[in-house]
């Protein structure tokens, strides 16, 4: 059996860049064209074995249970009363919408997904190009600041929740120290202050993802292009946007896609922060999901799920569309 | 990218990057600290940003009061065996994704990109019905096979980026030398790609460690919790013991801590690989 280090060299210098593009952003790869003439009941055969395990294991245990949740969207399907499970059509829509509080629900699902996904994005970029120059400690450096990453987002919402603690938090203590405040914030009693607050946990857990794939895209963009800019006279902020941003345009649309599935369909924070208080006012869709289903009313918690799972698809048809132009050029 | 930096866009940098990194830092030694602290100091003022004195109690209490040796073993099975089996299918099914053109391909990705999109909350109720159904409840094997496939569609991705960064040659290669497609695949291309497998592993391994809702929602008996579900635990009544909790997150958070300090570098290659071809 050939080991490893046989075979790594290999790997490494044909991965160093997406394919040979030529040195510019637009160059087609060469991933297509693989196909080798085999013979098709055999080829069938295996892609369907390979397939298998992980089809099995999606359908049974991820698409049965959502698409059997979602036929509870259409019921009446309450914890309270289940001899009555009778077919109640858009009911339960119809309750989500008119619920008083489900203005806030959208606005903070809003606040939320943009507040994190904006300065997660910008600072993860920045820390990515500061970080592709080699300086001493840079290992050590960013295994440091990814290791939020490490941590559940449950856990996280704890962390903070701690630190923000009114009376015995550290945020409030620093910021007294530093003469922004006067007197202790109850940052989590306070709607305004709690949506700020848990905001503010969920940017310091996801710069860390930006930065991981903006970082690896960077490394794959090849040095003759910043030299043939410095040779033409680019300046920094040309290069950048004529040369890097172009470059790894297609990293940048499915970061931000994926993040924005993640961040938008992500209670854990909340629910370990202020579990959607004061009063209500920090949940987002799905944090109020969950209250509605340990309220014991699965209908309308359906109800709400099939909701995220259409607002999401759609996001997801409209920016891959909108995306697929650069897509094509360079996959 | 190129050239000379200038001093005052070397300050730039290196304050923020100063800045950036005390930000990302502080929290996890705020949690530490607090967990050495004797349970009294905890909530003395002015607030302390190093110990008087430093105890272990918060730790001794977590294994004497609560079993949070227990929890900590079951989440490290689940965690373990659910990672292991999801990056051995995930293998499979992004070797077949990388390798070959078919006409349900951009199906499965879509499917793939679609499970990120369902809610757990969704799923909970008919899940826990089809788990009594198979007798798997409050049972760490029910647990290990729901989070296989709560795996499988990303780690799938990350490791079909993983195989097209592969030459085919490499396999064309190993076959022309007479091994069969799977040998091809077991004894050249798997040690090729062991970076990519034990990052796709310790991403898995990291998620199911901090899948909270699942774990809540069919481990019923003190026996089988997981750490996650002990903290839930912890918060659902009103008096949080500060005390307790730090304790129990720094348990908990430096296992995933240590392993990614050893793969961060492999994570980057692995999650960039996935997504730039996805």
């Amino acid at each position: 059996m050939p080991t490893a280090s046989d075979t790594t060299e290999t790997t490494k210098s044909a991965s160093a860049g997406p394919s040979g593009t030529g040195g510019t952003p637009h160059g087609r790869g060469t991933q297509r064209g693989r196909r080798k003439p085999e013979f098709t009941a055999r080829r069938g055969f295996l892609i369907a074995a390979f397939m298998t395990p992980a089809a099995v294991f999606v359908a049974v245990f991820t698409y049965y249970p959502m698409i059997a949740g979602s036929q509870m969207a259409f019921r009446n399907w309450k914890l309270t009363d289940l001899t009555d499970t009778s077919w109640v059509g858009l009911k339960n829509f119809r309750d989500v919408f008119a619920d008083p509080a489900w203005g806030t629900v959208l606005g903070n699902t809003g606040i939320w997904v943009f507040g994190s996904i904006v300065p997660q994005l910008v600072i993860g970029f920045a820390l990515a190009l500061w970080l592709r120059r080699k300086f001493r400690f840079r290992g050590l450096y960013q295994a440091l600041i990814f290791f939020p990453w490490a941590i559940s987002g449950f856990l996280i919402g704890i962390l903070f929740r701690w630190m923000f603690n009114s009376e015995f938090g550290v945020v409030n203590d620093l910021l007294q120290k530093a003469g922004l405040i006067d007197e202790p914030v109850a940052w989590l009693a306070d709607p305004q202050t709690a949506m700020f607050a848990v905001v503010v946990a969920n940017i310091w857990y996801g710069v860390t993802f930006f930065t991981i794939m903006i970082l690896a895209a960077l490394q794959s963009i090849p040095e003759e292009l910043y030299e043939a800019a410095a040779l033409d006279g680019a300046g920094k902020v040309r290069t950048l946007f004529q040369i890097t941003i172009p470059y790894i345009r297609v990293t940048l649309a499915l970061t931000v896609l994926l993040r924005v599935i993640w961040i938008f369909n992500f209670p854990d924070l909340i629910f370990g922060m202020t579990g959607g208080g004061p009063n209500n006012e920090t949940h987002i869709v799905t944090t109020w999901m969950i209250k509605i289903t340990q309220q014991g009313d699965y209908g309308r918690a359906s109800a709400l799920g099939l909701i995220v799972v259409a607002t999401l698809l759609v996001f997801a048809v409209f920016f891959l569309l909108a995306t697929r132009e650069k897509r094509e050029v360079k996959s | 990218m190129i050239g000379k930096e200038s001093t005052a866009g070397r300050a730039t940098k290196f304050t923020f990057l100063g800045l950036w990194v005390v930000f990302t830092v502080f929290p996890l030694y705020w949690i530490t600290i607090t967990s050495l602290k004797a349970p009294g100091d905890i909530f003395a003022f002015p607030i302390a940003y190093w110990p008087e004195h430093f105890s272990l109690e918060n730790y001794s209490g977590l294994f004497g009061k609560a079993d949070f040796g227990v929890y900590l073993t079951n989440s490290l099975l689940v965690a373990f065996v659910a990672g292991v089996v999801a990056t051995a299918i995930s293998m499979l099914s992004a070797y077949v994704l990388a390798r070959f053109e078919f006409r349900t391909k951009s199906a499965l990705l879509m499917a793939a990109l679609v499970t990120q999109m369902i809610p757990t909350f969704i799923a909970l109720g008919p899940l826990y019905l089809l788990m009594t159904d198979l007798n798997l409840v409050d049972n760490r094997l029910g647990l290990i096979l729901v989070y296989v496939a709560v795996c499988i569609p990303f780690c799938t991705v990350m490791l079909r980026g993983f195989f097209e960064n592969i030459p085919d040659a490499l396999e064309e290669a190993a076959m022309i030398d007479g091994l069969s497609r799977f040998g091809a695949l077991f004894r050249v291309l798997l040690p090729v790609m062991r970076p990519g497998i034990v990052a796709a592993f310790i991403f898995n391994f990291v998620n199911c460690w901090n899948e909270l809702f699942l774990s809540v929602t069919l481990m019923n008996s003190d026996s089988n919790k997981t750490v996650p579900t002990a903290l839930n635990g912890f918060i659902s009544s009103f008096n949080i013991d500060w005390g307790s909790m730090s304790a129990a997150a720094v348990l908990t958070i430096l296992p995933t801590m240590v392993l990614f300090a050893f793969a961060s570098r492999h994570i980057v290659q692995g999650l960039t690989a996935g997504a730039v071809k996805g």
